[in-house]
């Protein structure tokens, strides 16, 4: 059955209408029309669909609507945009890091919500926290290279 | 088939105003068709278009246009591999014109020219050319015009960014589009335009960014899955629980009663629905999947017998034979024999396959990420009984693919469901399980490796028998290769597997061996399969260069000098002694354990590659880790070296995961490789450093550089893990199991 719901994506209150158990990656890219979150498998796998709940990162597949409440979402469009880019976003255009780029709204959530808690984690502390986004193209390395580079932490092992 | 709906018309006008790809607003150009290039083993035949203009038109390739820009047209497809932007700075050198004036259309059938598949490595080589001889003519032609606007001889004049003038009167001077004043560059690429010197270069060889990473990484519409067309509605199949189950019956009364849903469609054992919403079209999907009863398919053979069931196969065909073969192999002071297995692999792409199609006054759209629109178009036209210029296929990036995946597939139920909903702009999104179970996989594969040594530690002779199935069986026109095809009402054949060019890419030597036979048996296997990334290169290599190794061992010398001392090729030990040196072979092949090297030119005539390998093995713990590696490409003249080495990096990383994690399972009736967890591949914490040294050669041709890396880093790793752990590993993937288990 149909409900409403109030949701406060990317500082905005939105309302929609929807089952409430329609995962909320859905109501982002088909009621909200937001490119950022990816459907990979649907299955908390692959991290392709990735947004932070009060700027935690979560995987949007398997989080129904009916469970968000107040939660403050923010996609990867609320980080920073193509004329406005985050500092962590212009890194990765300026390591260059994407192949295909499918990855990427994983790679950058988690990357956002790993440096919002830790100022300057090491290699290591970066490819524990990335380590559940996966990637298929291998792009790994210059995806840490940005990270670390939006860390300012690029010459530290 | 229900009907019962209804829907808000939609004007297909103001989508085509809205939606981005169809924003181009130019004129439409001549479809033209490139001479087909059947040398590859994963490009299918695909029908002559006789009538067509050839691909010597300048427009086919570039146009410059009033607003003082300048637009690239290829029939390739971007597939993150970089190649808009390789193709752009060819042309904007030739041009004399900066990038930021340039854009680039890529395959679309409305527009672009019939280049077939973007496969093999050779978009740069194929398509490349012709755009850069296109570029060189317009230049001239420009030139020429410049010469009778100026009244100065064309010898006397410079191009800077497009704006030509006399080289000692400034004054003197006038734009590519003053000259051409709004109208079209036409003309015959004559083939007599001089390209510039690659001395002049100043943008060919630069690491020019690609400007879309921004758009990535900020959430843009890149992708054909975040398309939305104005009433666009969604669908998902329900695919059958495997391979020749056919279909008894579903819940369509139920089903189609359920929130959302405009029509469950049903052809024989083909079954979907179309809903409102894309999560109505996923709840609704598991609700015929819940309820849809099957009658299984043959069963499937064991999966543990595969091996000795391909290698049962006799007939087999000769690709290259010494006459005296047999007898130098056994007249040899020293013989060595040994078999090398690799599964089947899929392409695994993270974005799962997705395709819109619209059908509207006796017209079919479709917007894919296929890698060969014509092709495509082609076999839809046949499964639909069409006519071809009833179709336009529109190209729009996907997730990676590496090779034929899904994206045809997923196509070819776009198109079927478009037609069942008129007017309707239908996408179509594969769920992950589909596309782990679904795509065609990499096939497996058996080496049968045999050589001997002289008395001064040189080879003699070289055996190299291989057992696969197809690699290429993407639709070049045939609808038969199109999954949902296989399962209409009336059902098209999947035409047999079995022998393809792709099975024996790289089983030739490039060594300097006096005897070589190399022997291709086909076998046509339980599980569907097509061209992953090298095909059949990934596991000739990866025996070609495992065995190269034992056969250094056998000899008791060292694995780099052993090769270089079979190798007179100059690029090849050149790429050999960089990816030694880079990683300090002499040094630390003394010290170090876990050191391996392997090295390949990509189908003997595209890319060097080779690659230092470093690995570490905790005989306690067991643990494997791969820390390094090291690779080294000689891709002629480099056009974007950054872009080079990213697909480089790629590659390894790549190959490393098929090499050490991955392979498809299946039992007596389906895959069970269904997901992430039953397919793992590399992640963060294993993943190695990776390093690539570029070896340009400006003075050269550009070679196709995307698959070299893939067979090299299997055997480099390989190799290592025999220095580390003393065991010979022939059987992919290496997992620490059969590290503990492996007695050699
Ligand atoms: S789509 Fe959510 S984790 Fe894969
Ligand atoms: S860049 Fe393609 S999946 Fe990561």
């Amino acid at each position: 059955m149909s409900q409403q719901f109030r949701l406060n994506i990317n500082g905005r209150q939105v309302s929609v209408t929807a089952d409430k158990n329609t995962p909320l990656l859905y109501i982002l890219r088909d009621d909200l029309q937001l490119n950022g979150p990816k459907y990979g498998c649907g299955i908390a796998q692959c991290g392709s669909c990735m947004i932070l709940v009060n700027g935690e990162a979560r995987t949007s597949c398997v989080m129904p609507v009916s469970a968000v409440g107040n939660a403050k979402i923010t996609t990867l469009e609320g980080i920073g945009t193509a004329e406005k880019p985050h500092p962590l976003q212009l890194a990765f255009q300026e390591e260059q890091a994407a192949q295909c780029g499918y990855c990427l709204n994983g790679m950058v959530i988690t990357a956002k919500a790993l440096l919002d808690q830790q100022a300057s984690p090491g290699i290591d502390e970066i490819k524990e926290g990335m380590n559940r986004v996966l990637c298929r193209c291998g792009t790994h390395s210059r995806i840490l290279k940005a990270v670390q580079r939006a860390a300012g932490t690029s010459n530290k092992g | 088939m229900k009907d019962s709906f209804q829907l808000p018309p939609v004007n297909r006008r103001s989508f085509l105003k809205q939606s981005g790809q169809l924003l181009i607003g130019f004129s439409l150009f001549p479809m033209v068709m490139c001479s087909p290039d059947n040398k590859d083993g994963d490009q299918t035949k695909v029908e002559e278009q006789p009538g067509r203009a050839g691909a010597d038109d300048i427009d086919s390739w570039i146009s410059l246009r009033e607003d003082g820009t300048v637009t690239v047209i290829t029939g390739k497809q971007e597939l993150g591999q970089g190649i808009r932007t390789a193709l752009m700075q060819m042309a904007a050198e030739e041009l004399d014109v900066r990038m930021d004036r340039v854009s680039i259309i890529t395959a679309d059938t409305r527009q672009t020219p019939d280049e077939r598949y973007t496969a093999g490595s050779r978009s740069i080589e194929s398509s490349g050319r012709a755009i850069r001889q296109a570029a060189a003519e317009a230049h001239m032609r420009l030139l020429q015009l410049a010469e009778e606007k100026l009244g100065v001889k064309s010898e006397q004049l410079l191009v800077t960014d497009g704006v030509v003038q006399a080289k000692d009167n400034s004054k003197q001077s006038v734009s590519y589009w003053e000259l051409l004043s709004g109208k079209k560059l036409s003309g015959k690429i004559s083939g007599k335009a001089p390209l510039k010197n690659p001395t002049d270069y100043q943008l060919v060889g630069q690491p020019l960014p690609r400007r879309e990473i921004i758009q990535m990484a900020t959430g843009g519409e890149v992708f054909v899955h975040d398309m939305r067309l104005p009433g666009m509605v969604h669908a998902r199949v329900l695919r059958p629980p495997g391979y020749g189950a056919t279909l008894r019956a579903i819940p369509e009364q139920r089903v189609s009663k359920m929130p959302g849903v405009l029509k469950v469609v049903r052809n024989g054992s083909f079954a979907a629905v179309i809903a409102t919403k894309e999560y109505q079209a996923i709840q609704a999907l598991e609700a015929l999947k819940a309820e849809a009863t099957w009658e299984s398919g043959p069963a499937l053979p064991p999966q543990d017998e595969l091996f000795q069931a391909m290698q049962k196969v006799r007939e087999g065909q000769a690709v290259e034979e010494s006459e005296s073969i047999q007898e130098t192999l056994q007249t040899a002071a020293l013989q060595h024999e040994a078999t090398y297995t690799r599964p089947y692999h899929m392409h695994a792409s993270m974005g799962p396959s997705c395709a819109l199609a619209l059908w509207e006054e006796n017209r079919l759209t479709i917007w894919t990420h296929s890698q060969g629109v014509y092709p495509l178009r082609n076999s839809i036209a046949d499964m639909l009984q069409l006519d071809k210029e009833q179709i336009d296929v529109i190209g729009v990036p996907g997730a990676g693919c590496y090779g034929h995946n899904g994206a045809d597939d997923v196509a070819a139920d776009a198109a079927l469901l478009a037609r069942s909903l008129s007017g309707y702009p239908v996408r179509v999104q594969w769920m992950r399980e589909d596309e782990h179970c679904w795509e065609p996989y990499g096939s497996a594969m058996v080496l049968q490796l045999k050589a001997g040594l002289d008395k001064l530690g040189k080879i003699v002779g070289w055996d190299t028998q291989i057992w696969s199935d197809s690699h290429s069986t993407r639709p070049g026109g045939e609808a038969g290769h199109l999954l949902a095809a296989q399962y209409l009402e009336d059902p098209f054949e999947k035409p047999g597997g079995g022998y393809s060019g792709g099975n024996h890419r790289n089983a030739s030597p490039l060594y300097d061996f006096p005897d070589v036979r190399v022997v291709s048996h086909p076998f046509t296997g339980p599980l569907r399969t097509s061209a992953l990334r090298a095909l059949g290169a990934y596991a000739n290599i990866f025996a070609l260069e495992s065995f190269m190794d034992e056969m250094a061992v056998l000899a008791r010398q060292d694995p780099l000098a052993f090769r270089l001392k079979h190798l007179s090729d100059e690029r090849g030990r050149a790429v050999l002694e960089a990816a030694a040196k880079g990683i300090d072979w002499d040094r630390r092949s003394k010290a170090d354990h876990g050191l391996g090297i392997a090295f390949a030119q990509y189908k003997n005539e595209a890319a060097y590659f080779a690659v230092a390998a470093v690995v570490a093995y905790d005989r306690k713990s067991q643990e494997l880790q791969l820390i390094r590696l090291v690779g080294a490409i000689d891709a002629g003249q480099t056009i974007n070296p950054d872009g080079l080495k990213n697909q480089t990096e790629g590659g390894m990383i790549q190959s490393a995961s098929w090499t050490l994690l991955e392979q498809i399972t299946y039992d007596n009736s389906r895959v069970t490789s269904r997901n992430w967890d039953t397919y793992p591949i590399l992640r963060f914490r294993q993943v190695p450093e990776v390093e690539v040294l570029v070896l340009d050669r400006p003075e050269l041709p550009p070679l196709g550089a995307g698959e070299a890396a893939q067979g090299p880093t299997a055997a480099a790793i390989a190799n290592a893990i025999y220095r580390a752990t003393g065991k010979r590993m022939r059987d992919l993937p290496i997992t620490p199991d059969k590290i503990l288990s492996n007695k050699v």
